[in-house]
């Protein structure tokens, strides 16, 4: 199995991942392969097999509506790398 | 005592003993292991990056405390914590470039308990990039090399992976134990190809607040170390209830370690009849039967039991985790932390920086990740492989309902080498074959080594328990570990001349 | 009779539905420890979670998953004992994760519905779909610097309950009236405070127009409308725009279009190139929300009384005119203002003052109901001098004017001024006689059968008593004295 072209430039956009068109080949081959090898699950009889997201074993715990966080401005843009006073700073977003 | 040999050679167990008999100290015991990585870690490159001095300044400070008689579970011991776990103000890598510069303003759950008892943190290890692979190679510091060697041959191997550079410092006793992280089996196998043991336990058991997330739904951190026992001892302070992580489960942490040599007489062991690969070498199988062999001879009662849908586990999750990666790795962008490369707009900023900041593995499971959650695909792939995890879920929920742990081979084979089997991503994907079950169904499941193949590798055998019932591998683990007495040693390690 | 945009080719129907984003009215945020309170220094109401640092989890608030159902039962809903969060993926500087977390498939709130009431006192039912819990996004700061945008964070992750209508609205009237409806149940519960400018609340847009009798043709989706106003304006050139589409022959795109009040038109969003596809997905990090029904049960016996059924009592309890009770039910506080001063009073005589005379004074002072210069009882205190003959109705007017400017309370101020009203029938038949012997012709005239000059002796006798006789008293000693002569 093999992705076409399109498909790969598709995903990638959704991901914002940049894929040079010398690697779309490859990754059609590649990707085509591991989706062609997954559908071996439609070997499977699924009917009224209730799906499930995790293995969790509870429900969600609530935590109290309590200001335990905030103020470390610091600590929030320590790590950029564009950074303009107490912002981050992008390219220029035109909406 | 002071000679290297001795203080890198000796278990945890027995390295917390000798500090509390002041038969050396932690800084002498840490320093010995610092030696040991600027020997090694040259040509092992197991870890990426080297805590040196603060390592030195805790190990003052837990001799302090020991003196003091205020010692905790792990106080002096040097050890090594995987790259993916976040260290206050040490960087943190989760081995990709787009992190090779982040320096984390805070600790994760896992280390800072680890850190509340006393361990002495080494550095940080190798892994696959982001926990992505089965063989270390991924990595964008490097792959590490697997310090044993096949007999007669100096060719170097893989480690296993992700938590290679964990399970490649154990096992060439450069630390005393290690933390890694297991989404399908990056605990299990590495132990396995390192000839070392280790667990990891029920999801939900270890805090996942701070650790960089591959996969959430199926990343647990857990312990790698020399002994069955050592991993009880380290897995104790990893653990326990986080109020921080919304899938932490509350329940009281064990005392692990007492059930290490508990009596395994009765127990009821499970063989299930699908965890044979096909190819898989006949070694396997006869270390396998070895290890049946060795559980009925304790008492245990041998049972056949189906996980019919075992088959299926692999596939099941090479959709659910890259589903999950690609929206977890969404984070990564070059906006508020990492590496980012510049661009004249917003878009290009993103495509550009994880373009440049991605490994080629990455970026295979982002993009299979985002297929099989797209919009005409989400039914045919996704949805459909939530249904089969309830399958693998009730194929262990069954079992258990008959027996009290599962033995299966950990991996279908030895450590290969370095740069093997990376044609393919599918044959990569293959390694984990065995320890991926236990993932999608979140039992815990433990690696054990038990003896070399014809090439004179290690290989282990894994038990796979119920749901919060750790206490019966490691019963198991100690049993099997006894019984195969497992003593070799790798070729390359701390005082032996490589 | 209803609201249609007449074309070349005939009448159009409107089609209307709106997705409301209301702020939930709590400390912190939805999934972490963070303020959620408007404003502050930019990136300072921010943890590691709303900045989605590695490792860094979400988990839930309870007052949020509180207020949440708060609104639905106030919303007549079903609440959803079980709930589920997804992420919805996309790119957005302002959306550090990458995926906002919200409910697509399992929502905390079912079905429900809103009545309105139109100007000529129409009233209609609007279905409700729908409210789920989400985060809101970050802020991006545009005119700051010519080449980059700023980011701020202080809003992400800030709990949003999104209100989905179904599309049973049929003219802007009915949009404005349904927002302005929904946000005075919230106010009332005190789970959004309802503050457009601050963007607590604002409205995506759904429009098409259609023939009367088709099925609906191709709507529109207006994004982020933040005032009642506006979103019956964008309603109305949205609506027309698409009549003069499909009378030239064009097709209406189903598209995402911003509303701009300057121009008074709607446009295409530019980013339409870039088909969403969200890749919705249960949130691994979190678990089902699972609610108990006797929780739920607990909240709802909690719920303060609401505004239609607080109108209908103040009809039933006070005798007021509906109208007078829809106007003093607007706002909460109002209606508590008005019951604090009709509580054991005359609810008519309360009403009139509140309406007329506070609505007034408020007005005049630029105050509101909460920093009003006359409170609940010091009114209260006055419409007790007038009930039992203290003053009368003319002079108490002047007192309240006193009471605005000085906030003193009645009784002392009539006493200081001594307004008391006169109740001594001598005093006011002397009174009288001096009015009748001062106006000898006009006496003479009322003789001869010109009755009507009955009220200017009244008022006369008033003016001389300096306003402070008593109405029903000077009337009925005219009568007396005029009879007796
Ligand atoms: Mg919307
Ligand atoms: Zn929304």
């Amino acid at each position: 199995m093999s992705l076409d072209a399109a498909t790969i430039r598709r995903i990638a956009r959704l991901a914002r991942l940049g894929v040079g068109e010398a690697e779309i080949e490859r990754l059609q081959t590649e990707l085509g392969h591991i989706i062609g090898w997954v559908e071996q699950l439609g070997e499977l009889d699924l009917d009224g097999v209730e799906p499930i997201a995790g293995v969790g074993h509870a429900a969600l715990r609530l935590r109290a509506d309590e200001v335990t966080d905030g103020d470390r401005v610091e600590a929030v843009l320590s790590n950029a790398p564009g950074r303009a006073g107490p912002f981050y700073a992008v390219p220029k977003v035109v909406e | 005592m002071s000679d290297m040999v001795e203080l890198t050679g000796q278990s945890l167990a027995a390295a917390l003993d000798g500090l509390e008999k002041g038969r050396f100290s932690s800084v002498e015991l840490t320093r010995a292991h610092l030696d040991a990585v600027e020997a090694l870690n040259p040509t092992l490159n197991a870890y990426i990056t080297v805590t040196a001095e603060q390592a030195l300044t805790q190990a003052a400070e837990a001799d302090a405390v020991r003196a003091r008689g205020e010692a905790g579970l792990l106080c002096g011991a040097p050890v090594a914590i995987k790259d993916l776990f976040c260290t206050e103000g040490v960087r943190t890598t989760a081995a990709s470039r787009i992190l090779s510069n982040f320096v984390p303003p805070y600790e994760s759950t896992v280390t800072a308990q680890m850190k509340r008892d006393g361990a002495v943190s080494l550095g940080k290890t190798n892994l696959d990039e982001f926990a992505m692979g089965s063989s270390n190679m991924t990595s964008a510091f490097g792959a590490v090399q697997n310090p044993w060697r096949r007999r007669g041959d100096d060719s170097p191997l893989v480690p296993g992976g992700s938590s290679g550079g964990s399970a490649s410092a154990v096992a060439a006793r450069i630390a005393l134990a290690a933390t890694g992280t297991d989404t399908g089996g990056s605990i299990r196998q590495p132990a396995s190809f390192c000839g070392i043991a280790g667990i990891k336990p029920t999801y939900g058991r270890c805090s996942r607040w701070g650790t960089v997330a591959f996969a959430s739904s199926l990343d647990q951190a857990g312990p790698l170390a020399r002994t069955v026992e050592d991993c009880a001892i380290l897995l104790r302070s990893m653990a326990g209830f986080d109020p921080k992580d919304s899938t932490s489960v509350d329940v009281a942490v064990p005392d692990f370690r007492a059930a290490v040599g508990r009596s395994v007489k009765g127990m009821r062991i499970g063989i299930p009849a699908e965890y044979r690969a096909p190819g898989m070498p006949e070694e396997i199988e006869r270390w396998w039967q070895q290890g049946i062999a060795w559980l009925r001879d304790a008492g245990c009662e041998i049972v056949d039991v189906s996980l019919p849908h075992t088959r299926y586990g692999l596939a099941t999750y090479y959709i659910v985790a890259p589903a999950e990666c690609s929206s977890n790795l969404a984070r990564y962008d070059g906006v508020r932390f990492g590496e980012r490369v510049e661009a004249d707009s917003l878009d290009a900023l993103y495509e550009r920086s994880r373009a440049a900041g991605f490994g080629d593995e990455v970026k295979r499971r982002i993009l299979i990740g985002t297929y099989v959650l797209s919009s005409g695909y989400y039914d045919a792939y996704y949805l459909k492989a939530q249904k089969v995890r309830s399958l693998i879920l009730r194929d262990f929920t069954e079992a258990f309902g008959r027996v009290d742990a599962l033995l299966t081979p950990t991996a279908p084979s030895a450590a290969f080498g370095l740069g093997e089997k990376m044609s393919d991503p599918v044959t990569m994907y293959l390694n984990d074959i065995f320890t991926v079950p236990a993932s999608m169904a979140g039992v815990p499941g433990m690696s054990v080594p038990v003896g070399l193949d014809s090439a004179g590798l290690p290989l282990g055998l894994q038990l796979i328990g119920r749901p919060f019932d750790e206490e019966t591998l490691f019963a198991l683990g100690s049993a099997l570990e006894k019984a195969a007495g497992f003593d070799h040693l790798p070729a390359l390690r701390a005082g032996a001349v490589a | 009779m209803s609201y249609v945009i007449e074309g070349s080719t005939g009448p159009w129907e409107l089609v209307i539905g709106l997705e409301v984003h209301a702020q939930v009215v709590s400390r912190a945020k939805l999934f972490s420890g963070a303020s959620a309170t408007f404003g502050g220094e930019p990136n300072s109401h921010v943890s590691l979670v709303d900045a989605a640092f590695p490792g860094m989890l979400p988990v839930i608030n309870a007052e949020c998953v509180a207020q949440a159902v708060r609104t639905g039962l106030g919303l007549d809903a079903r609440i959803n004992l079980v709930s589920r969060f997804d992420r919805k993926n996309y790119f957005y500087a302002d959306l550090p994760p990458g995926y906002q977390i919200s409910q697509f498939t399992h929502p905390i709130v079912g079905s429900g519905k809103v009545d309105i009431e139109l100007a000529d006192g129409t009233r209609r039912e609007i279905g409700v779909t729908r409210l789920h819990l989400e985060q809101d996004a970050g802020k991006s700061v545009h005119d700051q610097d010519p080449t980059r945008s700023f980011i701020d964070l202080n809003r992400a992750g800030v709990a949003l309950m999104e209100i989905v209508s179904e599309p049973d609205m049929r003219s802007p009237e009915e949009a404005g009236a349904y927002v302005r409806k929904l946000r005075m149940i919230m106010r009332y519960l005190g789970t959004c405070d309802g503050n457009m400018e601050e963007g607590s609340l604002r409205a995506d847009v759904n429009v098409s127009v259609r023939k009367a009798g088709e099925p609906f043709r191709t709507r529109c989706e207006i994004k982020n409308v933040n005032s009642i106003r506006f979103v019956m304006q964008a309603i109305e050139v949205e609506a027309r725009r698409q009549v003069e589409i499909w009378e030239s022959g064009g097709v209406v795109d189903q598209e995402t279009r911003l509303f701009d009040p300057h121009r008074g038109e709607t446009r295409s969003m530019r980013s339409k190139e870039d088909a969403h596809d969200y890749r919705y997905f249960p949130d691994p990090d979190l678990l089902p929300l699972v609610l108990e029904q006797g929780w739920v049960d607990s909240l709802r016996s909690a719920l303060p009384e609401l505004p239609d059924a607080k109108r209908a009592r103040f009809v039933a309890e006070y005798g007021i005119p509906d109208y007078d009770s829809s106007v003093l039910v607007a706002e909460q506080a109002t209606a508590e203002f008005y019951e604090t001063v009709a509580r054991g009073r005359d609810g008519r005589l309360a009403s009139n003052w509140v309406v007329g005379e506070l609505f007034a004074a408020l007005n005049r002072t630029g105050k509101t109901i909460s920093t009003s210069p006359v409170t609940a009882e010091a009114l209260g205190g006055l419409l007790d001098l007038i009930k039992d003959g203290t003053i009368n109705g003319r002079i108490a007017k002047d007192v309240f004017e006193v009471m605005v400017e000085t906030g003193e309370a009645a009784d002392a101020i009539v006493e200081r001024k001594g307004l008391r009203q006169v109740v001594d029938t001598g005093a006011i038949d002397s009174a009288i006689e001096s009015v009748l012997a001062a106006n000898a012709d006009k006496l003479a005239e009322y003789r001869s059968g010109k009755e009507k000059l009955f009220v200017f002796f009244v008022g006369q006798t008033m003016k001389a008593m300096k306003g402070k006789g008593n109405p029903a008293l000077i009337n009925e000693r005219l009568a007396h004295l005029l009879k007796a002569d």
